[in-house]
């Protein structure tokens, strides 16, 4: 069994050290055995229950990021078109979704859409098992979510491309969808990596919140794990590395990504 | 499904006092943030390499964890262990204190990081000639710099102060009520807990909106000005 003392501790007197062992935490030395121990799912120690936990905020940021990406273009795209109605009709999903709380939408999504959709609703309630239900409602709380996000970014990208790029398109006799699709979006993607990697980042840290409706990921995990196990220490500190970590991941994919896909002449490449 | 609005009117006043602890929860948070956002981002334009990386440590620390997992070790671990040793042997209220001491530390990572590029925005031929009238570091700064960099500032802190006042709900995993968490409570229960859910999200989108939209006149006020 391996016992570190904390290194806090170093600097505490002895008198201080008791008064903090006898009142609250029991926090005299850091247990790493704690993760070996059984955790609250049968087969799995704590540390395999934590890193599972992981998963599943992954597999919601990934999922929510589809729907995002996807939602989020077609609104910024939107906001670019000639349409006054269109845009407008962008304009509005971003000030809705980007002023109402993340954990009021969630709510809303989890409790409120399945009580007012008719048959959909029941059906959802009734035989969807429950960690799908969340999962369902997260994805799409924390995807349309995401989506306004995005959407601003894209307008934002479409924007710095300048008008040069839709003319030169629609003079070669593309059609508008084509100029889009074909021209403008593929540039604008590159341009935006680095902020679209600070979203997915955003996206990830924002899982968490499903923690408030049961989702079984990482920050719902470390919390069941210091209460069943009584080492709020380590289970906290194990949860904010493994987001560290993950977060640490991302950056480096998306360097690698950016690097890769950078075009010349762009702010994004290299001179 | 129809909706059942009769427990609203009955629960404002309940609200209300949820209100009150969102907004305090959002002005402590905005001053405190900014205060140790300020310090935050000179430290980090130190010269001092020690201060510099400190500073850009913290910064990196807080940005890179989720919000609730932040609330979770200020409520379980970092405000338990320093009221116990500041008030051995209590039993203390800390809900509250815990989200402001939260909120301030965790915010002021995100003003930092405006601040900083609010002062970098200032050209640094400003600050030579500061230093050249015989003015020592802290005070081209304090009289020079910092006057300026913050008034440009404005609108990303006041829409910063606006995401805090959303994030503020998530003090539903420390069980503190907010208006949100009052607005659940109450919802849960009566029975109507979709009314209260929808009514408290019309609440926040219609303080908010307005919030925002203020704050884009401002800046389209500010920009106007020959800042450059």
């Amino acid at each position: 069994m391996l016992r570190l003392p904390v290194i806090a501790m170093w600097l505490l007197d002895s008198t201080i050290h008791q008064s903090l062992i006898t009142n609250h935490l029991p926090l005299a030395a850091f247990d790493f055995s704690v993760f070996l121990r059984p955790s609250p799912e049968a087969a799995l120690n704590n540390l395999s229950y934590l890193v599972v936990g992981l998963g599943w905020s992954l597999l919601l940021a990934l999922a929510s990021w589809v729907v995002a990406f996807v939602v989020g273009s077609i609104v910024g795209v939107m906001r670019t078109l000639p349409s006054r109605i269109l845009r407008s009709l962008g304009a509005g999903y971003v000030e809705v979704f980007r002023n109402i709380p993340l954990l009021v939408q969630l709510f809303v999504w989890f409790f409120v859409i399945p009580d007012v959709t008719p048959v959909i609703g029941d059906w959802f309630k009734q035989q969807v098992p429950p960690i799908w239900q969340e999962f369902i409602s997260g994805t799409l709380c924390l995807g349309l979510f995401t989506a306004a996000r995005l959407a601003e970014q894209v307008r934002a990208g479409i924007g710095s491309l300048g008008a040069g790029q839709l003319a030169a398109g629609l003079a070669l006799g593309l059609r508008r969808t084509q100029v889009y699709l074909l021209v403008l979006l593929p540039v604008a993607y590159r341009i935006l990596i680095p902020t679209l990697t600070s979203e997915f980042l955003n996206l990830i840290k924002n899982t968490a919140v499903a923690s408030t409706i049961g989702y079984v990921e990482l920050a719902q995990r470390s919390e069941t794990m210091a209460e069943t196990s009584a080492r709020v220490y380590e289970a906290f500190t194990a949860a904010t590395l493994l987001y560290a970590a993950l977060n640490l991941l991302v950056m480096v994919l998306a360097r690698a990504l950016e690097r890769s896909t950078a075009l010349p002449g762009f702010f994004g490449g290299r001179k | 499904m129809n909706f059942d609005w009769s427990s609203i009117p009955g629960a404002l006043p309940i609200l209300w006092q949820g209100m009150i602890v969102t907004l305090e929860i959002t002005l402590v948070g905005v001053l405190f943030g900014i205060l140790i956002g300020t310090l935050l981002a000179m430290l980090r334009l130190s010269p001092n390499r020690l201060w510099s990386w400190l500073s850009a440590a913290y910064v990196t620390v807080f940005r890179s964890i989720p919000l609730v997992m932040v609330l979770f070790w200020f409520h379980l671990i970092l405000v338990p262990l320093v009221a116990g040793l500041l008030f051995p042997g209590k039993r203390l209220e800390l809900g509250l204190l815990t989200a402001l001491t939260a909120f301030s530390l965790f915010e002021a990572s995100y003003y930092a990081e405006i601040i900083r590029a609010g002062i970098l925005s200032v050209t640094k031929g400003q600050f030579h000639a500061g230093l050249a009238l015989g003015m020592n570091r802290g005070q081209v700064m304090r009289v020079v710099i910092l006057p300026q960099a913050l008034r440009r500032m404005v609108p990303l802190l006041l829409t910063q102060a606006i995401i805090l006042f959303q994030d503020s709900t998530l003090v539903y995993v420390i069980n503190l009520d907010d208006f949100f968490r009052k607005a659940y409570n109450i919802g849960n229960t009566v029975g109507t807990l979709n009314e209260l859910i929808l009514f408290a999200g019309a609440v926040y989108l219609v303080i908010c909106t307005l919030a925002s939209g203020c704050v884009r006149q401002l800046h389209r006020k500010l920009t106007v000005l020959p800042v450059k």
